[in-house]
């Protein structure tokens, strides 16, 4: 009927496994057939509380990696940081219980036709799509370098079955508490300037988004980046989730995370105007 | 069951059954039609739009409040023009039914989009907003002064005539509900929207200063459903003869029965889309069989029940 959240489907998947890593909750959903709509980058919105809660609105979260198996059927893992009131709900959710879900939203990362040299660059459990991102392209045969960041070495998410599936990984804390000290985005000017990247994929928070787009700014890297921005909806009809976004013809609109997003052209975001509304008129 | 009638009328103008989107809270329908057919239900009540595009208001434009939310949107949109040439001929091709609803700074520019508006087929009805709170200046909220509402109301009427209702969207934001709603009528609205969200304000504990960039929100969701079911008491009391478009917090059938036997004609659904796609149809379902739950043979028996006289 219409191109917008087309594959999205509104249905209860049941929780297979729940299970703490560090500071954060691996959720295992089962999803069924689902998975064949389900693409790195997407999330899913879900509601969270129960239905007697005060929480009206679904909460969104990326969705980790998608898989099949004999035993499970379908399914979809999402990292949870149980940060506010919602997260903290889903993760108190055991096994065998019912989530009303709505998946696959938003846009996907681009995966190139032909192998190119990929940089993923995590920050805080942002890196959880990064490993799903990382199965596809070394399967197109591209070489996947992965750096993570964090501030301390707790909020690091880096599995081990994960490592697996890139050619390197570099960690960086603030603290020094893992790998080594410093932002994760310092090496990334280095790899730009010496040609050895083509395509970065980024998700994480907003600063870390803006800092690379400001690095790749000028170059021929390509910067794909998973934005966050508050979101009420996650389906394109409530307008909160907007970010300043320059179009091929020039003009600035506010586009949706949720429609548009999250995966977004890095060069296109107009992250200085983030918070505030263009001037000129549209 | 089959010979329940569950159709409403507003002004001219009918529907098969009482369950609208809310303006603001569906966009045009594209985005929901991947959950449910939107023929289905009532209409479908487009977001407010201006003469020309606009930017609307910096985020952040949300914050979750104790069931319900504040928005700050601010008439983000792509203005009159090329929602006519896009957004109204996809509505009519999906064979819903269309109200438009519009919204101006001044009482030129809503006349200027009634005027457009007339041009174009296929529209049901027209919403006149007159009330959204998120714009910069409060004394800009004609819906707040009587005099104001006239005025917006006497010249979308001048300019559309008689051709499609007019339903005027007012604010439960005043002191005297009814006499605003009086003027309106007297002006030539057809019928009231009752009601638009409520004016809010959350104050962020880490910057300690107001969360959302233009600082206040509009209230929506369970949250307001009182007020809403009030004030279409309140208006429904007073001017018994004329239809009220009811929404404020509808997340379930019970909730837009309430509406109902306060006084509404039909029921907008808009904050629970948000939580639950299906809302409007789901909720739709749940009032038909409510409604033949109570044994009322249609939904037309139904409107005001609350205001009938005690039985002696």
């Amino acid at each position: 009927m219409s191109d917008i959240n087309r594959g999205a489907t509104h249905f209860n998947a049941t929780v297979l496994a729940n299970k703490r890593v560090g500071q954060y909750h691996q959720i295992v959903l089962g999803i069924g057939d689902l998975v064949k709509s389900c693409r790195p980058g997407n999330f899913v919105a879900i509601k969270v509380g129960g239905d007697s809660s005060k929480l009206i609105l679904r909460r969104a979260f990326a969705i980790s990696r998608v898989s099949e198996s004999v035993s499970f059927g379908g399914t979809m893992e999402l990292i949870v940081a149980p940060h506010g009131t919602g997260s903290k709900w889903l993760c108190s959710q055991s096994e065998g219980v019912e989530l009303d879900i709505v998946a696959p939203l938003g846009t996907a990362f681009g995966i190139p036709t032909t192998p190119v040299n990929a940089l993923l660059v995590g920050g805080g459990y942002g890196s959880a799509p990064l490993f799903g991102l990382a199965e596809v392209l070394k399967a197109r045969g591209c070489k996947v370098d992965m750096l993570l960041g964090a501030s301390i070495g707790a909020k690091i998410y880096a599995p081990m079955e994960g490592k697996r599936s890139v050619n390197s990984l570099k960690i960086y804390t603030e603290d020094g508490s893992m790998g080594e000290l410093g932002r994760v985005t310092e090496p990334i000017t280095r790899l730009v300037e010496n040609g050895e990247v083509d395509v970065i994929y980024s998700c994480g928070p907003m600063g870390m988004l803006r800092a690379i787009s400001e690095i790749t700014n000028g170059t021929d890297v390509v910067h794909q980046c998973a934005v966050e921005e508050a979101m009420a909806c996650g389906i394109g009809i409530c307008m909160t989730c907007v970010l300043p976004v320059k179009d091929e013809n020039g003009q600035i609109a506010m586009l949706r995370s949720c429609i548009d997003g999250p995966v977004m052209d890095g060069a296109q975001v107009q992250w200085h105007l983030v918070g505030q509304i263009p001037e000129v008129a549209p | 069951m089959s010979n329940f009638d569950f159709s409403t009328t507003l002004g001219n103008a009918f529907f098969n059954t009482p369950i609208f989107t809310a303006s603001g809270c569906a966009s045009s329908g594209k985005e929901l039609a991947q959950f449910f057919p939107l023929n289905e239900i009532g209409a479908v009540v487009t977001k407010s739009v201006m003469n020309k595009p606009r930017y609307g208001r910096p985020t952040p434009r949300m914050a979750e409040t104790p069931s319900g939310m504040l928005n700050s949107i601010g008439l983000q949109g792509p203005g009159i023009d090329a929602f006519l040439a896009k957004d109204v001929p996809w509505l009519v091709e999906q064979k819903s039914r269309v109200i438009v609803s519009i919204a101006g700074e001044t009482v030129e520019e809503y006349a200027t989009l009634a005027r457009k508006v007339r041009s174009v087929a296929g529209i049901s009805a027209l919403e006149v907003n007159i009330s959204c709170p998120n714009v910069e200046n409060r004394g800009l909220v004609f819906a707040c002064d009587p005099e104001a509402s006239r005025r917006v109301i006497d010249g979308v009427r001048k300019t559309i005539g008689g051709e499609i209702p007019i339903i005027a969207k007012l604010s439960p934001d005043v002191t005297n509900l009814p006499a605003i709603a009086q003027g309106v009528v007297e002006a030539g609205a057809d019928c009231l929207a009752l009601i638009n969200t409520v004016l809010g304000m959350v104050i962020n504990l880490d910057s300690m200063r107001p969360h959302l960039g233009g600082k206040t929100g509009g209230l929506s969701g369970p949250a307001i459903k009182p007020v809403a079911v009030r004030a279409i008491y309140q208006v429904h009391s007073a001017l018994p003869q004329v239809p009220i478009l009811g929404m404020g917090g509808v997340a379930s059938g019970r909730d837009a029965l309430e509406l109902i036997l306060a006084g509404a004609s039909g029921v907008s659904v808009g904050t629970a889309s948000f939580g639950n796609p299906h809302a409007v149809i789901d909720i739709q379902s749940e009032l038909r069989e409510l409604l033949i739950t109570k044994g009322f043979p249609s939904l037309k028996s139904a409107i005001g029940y609350a205001h009938r006289q005690e039985e002696v």
